[in-house]
């Protein structure tokens, strides 16, 4: 019994050893600092929700912040939701402050909001660099406002896929920004999620996501982030207090109804009725069978009244997006379907 | 001896250790490397295991979707909107390539759970549940399932995430499928991920994915999918294995937020459980089952995840005083509004967040419900199902309340030799007061003796009428029910079912809730139910001489030492808010009979009622037909 007793002890002191050699060696290893869970909890606390104007699908009423003061300044994106006397912020901790608007900058669609706190903990936007291509990250939002009262803002994960000038736009407004953008390989582009902070996994704040936007090119919603950098410079801009100049953005292109096969009547008065005049032949028109002396009354549900409406309406489709007309002929009325729009290069 | 050898390459194991460490700076590049092929193959592992326990369901034309095994026994958790449209039977394909024969056993349609189970093995692969409140956001997790109906080989898809936030409340859509406490993930969850589980990175059960938030693109994911939690399938599992068509729990009471922040009673039902436990108008709720309510949602979540009919602990405050109950929670819906939406007749009741365009062969589309109900049913199982389905109003499957009740009738059997001792059960002892009673129980008559008197009640009628002794609610007709189900069984019972399970709050602070099997019972114009342990010990009993009244409620605490038959050491009865009694028994004798055992039984059936004869006469012949 003796030899084994002994040999036991002996074995497990060898273990105990080892266990500390390796310790040692863990413990000393860079980058062990926190977990996934420790980084976005400490991250979430200087993220608030903010409700304002708006309600209804596409409209919604609520948005992300991102505390950026110990005071409780906030940066958000400029929205319709901050079109309200009554802006309402909501800290993690569940406590509630009305919020003012301190400033907008329109180029980047950034404000900063205030509202009366003291010992927040917050973000400094100052402090990171770029990230790379490939960095791994979290997106803390107000994603569907499924969090509410002291209920923590989502969390979701993916990585920074490229940093690329945005061309973007919502409905038929160009975005003012054109900068450079993380787009992101995580879908941020959910109502609720503009505004809402980037994180590394350091719990670093390195942009700030983007509003609900969709890509000139392909016409899908984007998920992207405003660099923490150029944030950070739309802060100090509103913070100083400096004049923007107003920004007209512009609407959308008109589109030429040629590209689908058909001419309206020229333009003669200020609203000159979108009889058609022609068809191309062998054109999507043509194959949907439009005929001259159709007058078109609706693009994509949407009435139109002049020639100038129906360019603009096709303007405000993306490309492939269906293209769908009401017209009347004959005293009644017709629904035809173009399908897809072309883009607007294509000749 | 035989240690030496091993303690050699211990030894090297150590040198070569040191060497790593010393050499650390060199090596932790391949060590690192190292670390993340491991982490890796552990996934990978995890996640082969998982799978076998993943069920992908598919129900012909009516779509289909996930499910996940929860037993050896072919037990698989799915979805209510998954089930619906497949009614009775579906087939699942597992990932050993073979499709098994599956009946559906119970239905949750508001909490959207189903449990089916699978046949043709006993030794199916299945996963375990993890502590759902334990998870955090931000830990790794993976679905596995049958997006898009996919796995036609049956090998799940598997969508890996984070977990996005716990504790969601999404409001029900339509008038049912609330997802209370829920768990959001931005693994992919998509149309046919309906069902399967959400596992943590060690393969355990964390939820059940049912939903998703859409928005712009159709049904598709965007990142925002929601789990039932695990806690939440476990309270209610019990009651889906019983077959039954179970209901979620209500307080009967409605809160707000006051202006201050308080989570406070704004309405309550006067004929609530909660308002005659003294709840009242304004009274500030602290917290409910044990967890915090700071906020309305809190509240929402932790009733969501509740059964009807369990009985938790409040915490409320009034007036800067803290006050704790333990209430009954009544059921959400009547039972004829739960069969009404499981048979489809409220079609608004099962539609998802955003109806979609109807598709032939959508996975776990809920739409175009059939009547689970139909008939006739069991003549179109498939032949490996006959005789696994009953019908009854109220259950989902009648089959599995039976094997449910015969279980614990087994378990309560398996303590011993109750049915020998057939004479008076007396026990002896002192109240707390010190002075002596006796309690004489006999298939004749109960009897109590106690300082302030004597009392009795006829065993062989109706046991209505005699709440005896005065104030304790019954005590007298519960502990006659109780000998009854001892000596004989359930079937002595009159209509008896297996309710389900339930927390049997201990009665000392501090220790986690028992949870024990419940029989439910009407016999003798009474109804009772009893607390069966998980060794098969009747650990409480609750009698209502008057359904719309308190019942008698009573403990058997603290087995008597040395006792074979673990008969109790103390009897705690309570009825209403108070304390009746306090029974410290020092003595108990159960008499036996030398009288013939079944004769007494036959003997005994006809004294009941009418009715609850009949109903004993068809008890005793399912459970015959269960044994053999």
């Amino acid at each position: 019994m003796k030899p084994v007793v002994h040999g036991c002890m002996l074995r497990t002191v060898l273990w105990v050893a080892i266990a500390a050699v390796l310790g040692i060696g863990t413990a000393t290893r860079p980058g062990q600092a926190a977990t996934p869970e420790e980084v976005i909890a400490g991250a979430a606390r200087k993220v608030v929700k903010l409700y304002g104007a708006g309600g209804g699908r596409g409209l919604e009423a609520y948005q992300t912040g991102i505390l950026i003061s110990a005071e409780g300044q906030i940066v958000t994106v400029m929205s319709t939701v901050l079109d309200s006397d009554e802006i309402d912020c909501v800290l993690d901790d569940g406590r509630r402050f009305p919020a003012t608007l301190l400033g907008m900058d329109p180029r980047r669609e950034l404000a900063v909001l205030t509202i009366a706190g003291e010992d927040l903990p917050f973000f400094a936007l100052n402090e990171s660099d770029r990230v790379a291509v490939g960095t791994r990250i979290f997106a803390l939002s107000n994603l569907f406002g499924v969090a509410v009262g002291d209920e923590r803002v989502s969390a979701q994960h993916g990585i920074v896929s490229a940093m690329v000038p945005l061309e973007a736009r919502r409905g038929a407004y160009e975005a003012p920004y054109q900068g450079a953008v993380y787009v992101l390989d995580c879908t941020t582009n959910n109502p609720g999620s503009p505004g809402g902070a980037l994180i590394d996994w350091r719990g670093r704040c390195i942009g700030v996501l983007g509003k609900e936007l969709r890509s000139n090119d392909s016409g899908i919603w984007l998920n992207y982030a405003l660099p923490a950098d150029e944030a950070w410079r739309g802060v100090q801009a509103i913070r100083a207090g400096e004049t923007q100049p107003e920004i007209r953005v512009s609407p959308a292109k008109a589109f030429d109804p040629i590209l689908l096969g058909f001419v309206l009547v020229p333009d003669l008065l200020d609203k000159t009725p979108p009889f058609i005049e022609s068809i191309l032949p062998g054109s999507a028109a043509a194959a949907a069978h439009l005929q001259p002396d159709d007058l078109l009354i609706a693009v994509g549900g949407k009435s139109v009244a002049s020639r100038f409406a129906v360019q603009r309406a096709l303007g405000v489709l993306a490309e492939g997006d269906p293209v769908r007309l009401a017209l009347v002929r004959n005293g009644t009325i017709v629904d035809v379907d173009l399908g897809p729009r072309p883009g607007e290069t294509q000749k | 001896m035989p240690r030496r050898p091993t303690f050699l390459p211990t030894l090297f194991v150590i040198v070569v250790c040191l060497c790593c460490h010393i050499a650390g700076s060199i090596t932790s590049a391949a060590e690192g490397i190292a670390s993340v092929l491991e982490a890796q193959q552990r996934r990978i592992d995890t996640i082969r295991q998982a799978s076998t326990a993943s069920v992908a369901i598919f129900a012909g034309e009516a779509g289909g979707g996930s499910g996940v095994l929860v037993s050896a026994d072919g037990y698989a958790l799915t979805n209510f909107h998954v089930v619906q449209p497949a009614g009775l039977s579906m087939k699942c394909g597992l990932s050993d390539g073979r499709v098994y024969d599956a009946v559906l056993v119970g239905l949750d349609p508001t909490g959207d759970v189903s449990l089916i189970k699978l046949v043709g093995r006993h030794d199916f692969p299945f996963a375990e549940f993890a502590d759902s409140d334990r998870v955090a956001v931000g830990d790794f997790c993976f679905a596995a399932g049958n997006p898009f109906l996919l796995a036609t080989d049956f090998q799940p898809s598997i969508s890996a995430g984070i977990v996005s936030g716990t504790h969601r409340y999404q409001f029900p859509a339509g008038t049912i499928l609330e997802y209370a406490d829920c768990l959001q993930v931005d693994a992919a969850i998509n149309p046919g991920n309906s069902g399967g589980a959400l596992f943590d990175a060690d393969g355990r059960i964390i939820g059940l994915n049912g939903r998703a938030s859409f928005e712009k693109r159709g049904r598709v994911n965007v990142g925002v999918g929601y789990a039932i939690s695990a806690n939440q399938l476990k309270n209610f599992l019990g009651f889906l294995k019983g077959g039954r068509l179970v209901d979620h729990a209500t307080l009967g009471a409605t809160v707000s937020t006051s202006e201050d922040g308080r989570v406070v009673i704004s309405d309550i039902l006067e004929s609530s459980d909660a308002y005659r436990r003294g709840l009242r108008y304004d009274d500030e709720i602290v917290s409910l089952s044990g967890r915090n309510v700071r906020t309305v949602n809190a509240f929402k979540n932790i009733l969501g995840t509740l059964p009807a009919g369990w009985r938790v602990p409040l915490v409320y405050r009034r007036s800067g005083r803290r006050v704790e109950i333990f209430v009954r929670l009544a059921g959400v819906h009547a039972a004829a509004q739960l069969a009404a939406i499981v048979s489809g007749g409220d079609p608004s009741a099962e539609q998802p967040q955003r109806p979609v365009p109807q598709k032939p062969r959508q996975p776990d589309d809920p739409q175009q419900p059939q009547q689970l109900s139909g008939k006739p049913p069991v003549a179109t199982l498939p032949q490996s199902l006959r005789g696994l389905y009953e019908e009854r109003s109220g259950f989902a499957n009648h089959h599995f309340n039976t094997v449910e009740r015969t279980r614990v009738s087994q378990m309560i059997a398996s303590r011993g030799i109750f049915k020998a001792h057939a004479g008076a059960w007396i026990f002896t002892g002192r109240l707390p007061t010190g002075e002596p009673f006796r309690i004489e129980l006999s298939d004749e008559r109960g009897l109590i003796d106690l300082p302030t008197g004597t009392t009795t009640v006829d065993a062989t009628g109706d046991l209505d009428a005699n709440p005896s002794p005065p104030g304790s609610g019954g005590m007298l007709a519960a502990l006659i029910l109780w000998r009854r189900l001892l000596r004989e069984g359930p079937g002595s019972l009159g209509r008896t079912t297996y309710w389900g399970t339930a927390p049997l709050e201990s009665s000392q602070r501090g220790t986690p809730a028992l949870v024990v099997d419940v029989l439910e019972t009407s016999v003798s114009a009474v109804e009772s139910r009893f607390s069966v342990g998980p060794s098969g010990r009747v650990v409480g009993v609750e009698l209502w001489i008057n359904s719309d009244a308190d019942p008698c409620e009573i403990r058997f605490l603290t087995p008597l030492a040395s006792d074979p038959l673990e008969m109790p050491g103390v009897i705690e009865v309570r009825h209403g808010n108070e304390l009746f009694g306090t029974f410290n028994v020092e003595a108990a004798s159960l008499e036996t009979i030398d009288a013939p055992i079944d004769n007494d039984v036959n003997k005994k059936a006809p004294a009941e009622s009418g009715a609850a004869s009949g109903a004993t006469l068809h008890d005793s012949i399912s459970e015959a037909r269960d044994e053999s």
